[in-house]
């Protein structure tokens, strides 16, 4: 991914948090804490697990339509960071060879299925994280944190850093813009104009917290961060939660996937 | 590299979190007692520069490839370690929200490698003491290349043993690590020859921010050696804690990775005790039923990979049957209920309507 398009996604996924949507208007904590009771969910199902998490899809795709989120952007997203799950699942088939099944002469091994199940559960959790972002903003997700007890400087620290990431891209894009029409693409790319390009970058933060400080101070800043936005969790966050939890229990005990199978059979 | 979710067991996430929060909440303490409020500026827009700077590309020498900055050594070294660490924990964060890099329940395996070593072992016990005598452009060299690449080889190390002791990969640990460790040898070199010119370059050009930084930063001189080491200990004993209490739960994995640790089947007579006495507690507290792909049960040995092919499942033709077309359906109505509602929104048009 170049740097334009780094840079243009983090804002796309801000500003895709600012919707209106019943998703968007739940409190920051409901989402939170379903997302991880999700992601625990998932992850907790054992190496072999495959049709068990297929009803846990219905969570995604619930967030997609009612949060009004582009499918294929998040899916784009997914796959970028696929690398590492799928370089080391990949390793199961060849080392785990057991037959697990054979449909019509076709053979399954147990590598096989623990790769798939990998997959399912990469697919589970990343959407998940990616659509809590896309749904909330991140101010919002900061709250929701201090309000279930992570300490204020790090939230502080989380608020800072998001302030002014978009501020210091920016500059380092003009440097590497810089560099580009000086270079022609080709030289000047190697570790020492790398490093002094950063060294320049760090210097101006540097310089730039100076200045934030001292606005900071002329306004009264006395170490510690006041949000404007009010939450409360309401008759709705009350209602998702316990839907969630009751969802995650039943999807998580029951084998859903046997059961419609056989019903289905019995059916045909 | 960033550890994953999806090669995760619940327990070593939780596990790893615990020890990362633990640390968090440490260290905000500490800043707090001791810190100029003008670092909170500071630090925020250090962990923006950390980020920035992440995605600007350069040739590694001699390969032709393009590499970028991790960054944990150089907050490390500037911020010292508890300013260092809880902006490497936010730069962390952010990237599992926004480039879901890793995940959610990963973010504490992740904190903790590409944190905690490059500030609370790498720094105190390495960077300092070479730079203590004087800091000079060429020892600043050599002690950053020194430290990013140790710090680099526990990063990865410990990326290993979380996969290991989760069990959700075949890939035995031996090779693991002959794929990890070489690999991050050489991007720590990297990094290292980095970190140090970044430094040199900064200290060239304002020796005197690097002065009024390290002015303003809690003390180092509190940070002994011993309370280093007491203080990991106290880590590594709780973690220790809480995973073999949820791994009460999940003895497969443990076993599992104890075995290949061992690189033998068996474990000596006394765990074998152990083991099963687990298995007992795990079949008195779980909650949640077998699984239906999961091992069937056996009598509760130890050795269950030796004895493999016997205690699979034997599937009926029935039965897988009635899983794919289970499967189907089921994936079918899930998307069926998201077009279904993304039809009705569209219909009534505007989004304020569901």
């Amino acid at each position: 991914m170049s740097f334009d398009e780094q840079y243009f996604n983090l804002g796309y996924i801000d500003t895709l948090s600012y919707k209106n949507t019943c998703i968007h208007r739940l409190d920051p904590r409901t989402k939170v804490i379903a997302t991880l009771a999700f992601v625990v969910t998932v992850v907790s199902f054992p190496k072999y697990a495959v049709t068990g998490l297929l009803p846990f899809f219905l969570f995604p795709v619930l967030m997609f339509a009612l949060g009004d989120v582009p499918v294929w952007f998040i899916l784009k997203k997914v796959l970028v960071v696929s690398v590492f799950a799928v370089f080391v699942g990949m390793f199961n088939p060849l080392f785990d060879s057991r037959v697990m099944f054979s449909f019509d002469g076709i053979q399954v091994t147990g590598g096989w299925v623990s790769f798939l199940s990998i997959i399912l559960k990469f697919l589970l959790t990343i959407s998940a994280a990616l659509l809590l972002i896309a749904t909330t903003s991140f101010p919002g997700i900061c709250h929701a944190l201090r309000k279930l007890g992570v300490p204020e400087l790090f939230i502080s620290q989380l608020l800072f850093l998001y302030r002014y990431i978009f501020v210091l891209m920016e500059e380092a894009m003009r440097m590497v813009r810089a560099r580009e029409m000086r270079s022609f693409g080709a030289r000047g790319q190697g570790l020492r104009i790398f490093v002094s390009l950063i060294g320049t970058l760090f210097l101006r933060t540097i310089e730039r917290a100076e200045r934030i400080y001292h606005a900071m101070l002329s306004r009264g800043f006395t170490g510690t961060m006041h949000f404007v936005k009010a939450h409360r969790l309401g008759g709705s966050d009350i209602a998702v939660l316990t839907l969630t939890g009751i969802a995650l229990f039943i999807f998580r005990t029951f084998d859903i996937v046997g059961i419609i199978g056989r019903q289905a059979e019995g059916i045909f | 590299m960033h550890m994953a979710d999806s090669l995760l067991s619940p327990a070593v996430g939780a596990a790893f979190w615990a020890g990362t929060s633990g640390a968090l909440a440490y260290s905000a303490k500490k800043l707090k007692a001791s810190m100029d409020e003008k670092m909170i500026p500071l630090m925020g827009v250090l962990g923006a520069f950390i980020f920035a700077a992440q995605m600007i590309n350069f040739t590694i020498p001699g390969t032709g490839s393009s590499g970028h900055l991790g960054g944990g050594m150089i907050l490390a070294v500037i911020l010292g370690p508890y300013a260092g660490f809880i902006v490497m924990a936010s730069v962390l964060t952010i990237q599992a929200f926004f480039f879901a890099d890793g995940g959610l329940l990963a973010l504490g395996c992740n904190i903790w490698n590409l944190g905690i070593y490059p500030c609370f072992i790498v720094y105190p016990l390495i960077y300092r003491p070479i730079v203590k005598s004087g800091s000079t452009p060429k020892r600043i060299a050599i002690a950053s290349i020194i430290s990013a690449v140790v710090g680099l080889q526990l990063g990865a190390f410990s990326v290993v043993i979380e996969t290991m002791l989760s069990g959700r990969s075949e890939l035995p640990f031996t090779t693991f690590v002959l794929l990890m460790q070489p690999v991050h040898l050489a991007i720590g070199l990297v990094e290292g020859l980095v970190t140090a010119g970044v430094i040199n370059f900064v200290y060239a050009a304002r020796p005197e921010i690097i002065e009024s930084i390290a002015s303003a930063r809690p003390l180092v001189a509190g940070l002994s050696i011993k309370k280093v080491f007491g203080g990991l200990l106290v880590v590594a004993v709780i973690t220790g804690g809480v995973l073999s209490w949820f791994a009460s739960a999940n003895p497969d994995g443990l076993e599992w990775s104890i075995e290949k640790a061992f690189g033998r089947p068996e474990l000596p007579e006394r765990e074998n005790n152990v083991a099963s006495a687990l298995k007992s507690l795990q079949e008195k507290t779980a909650f949640f039923p077998d699984y239906s792909f999961k091992k069937a049960e056996g009598p509760p040995d130890s050795a269950e990979a030796g004895k493999s092919e016997t205690s699979w499942p034997a599937v009926e033709a029935g039965t897988s049957m009635s899983g794919i077309i289970g499967s189907a359906l089921v994936l079918i109505s899930v998307l069926l209920i998201g077009v279904v509602i993304k039809l009705l929104r569209r219909k009534s048009g505007g989004n304020r309507t569901i």
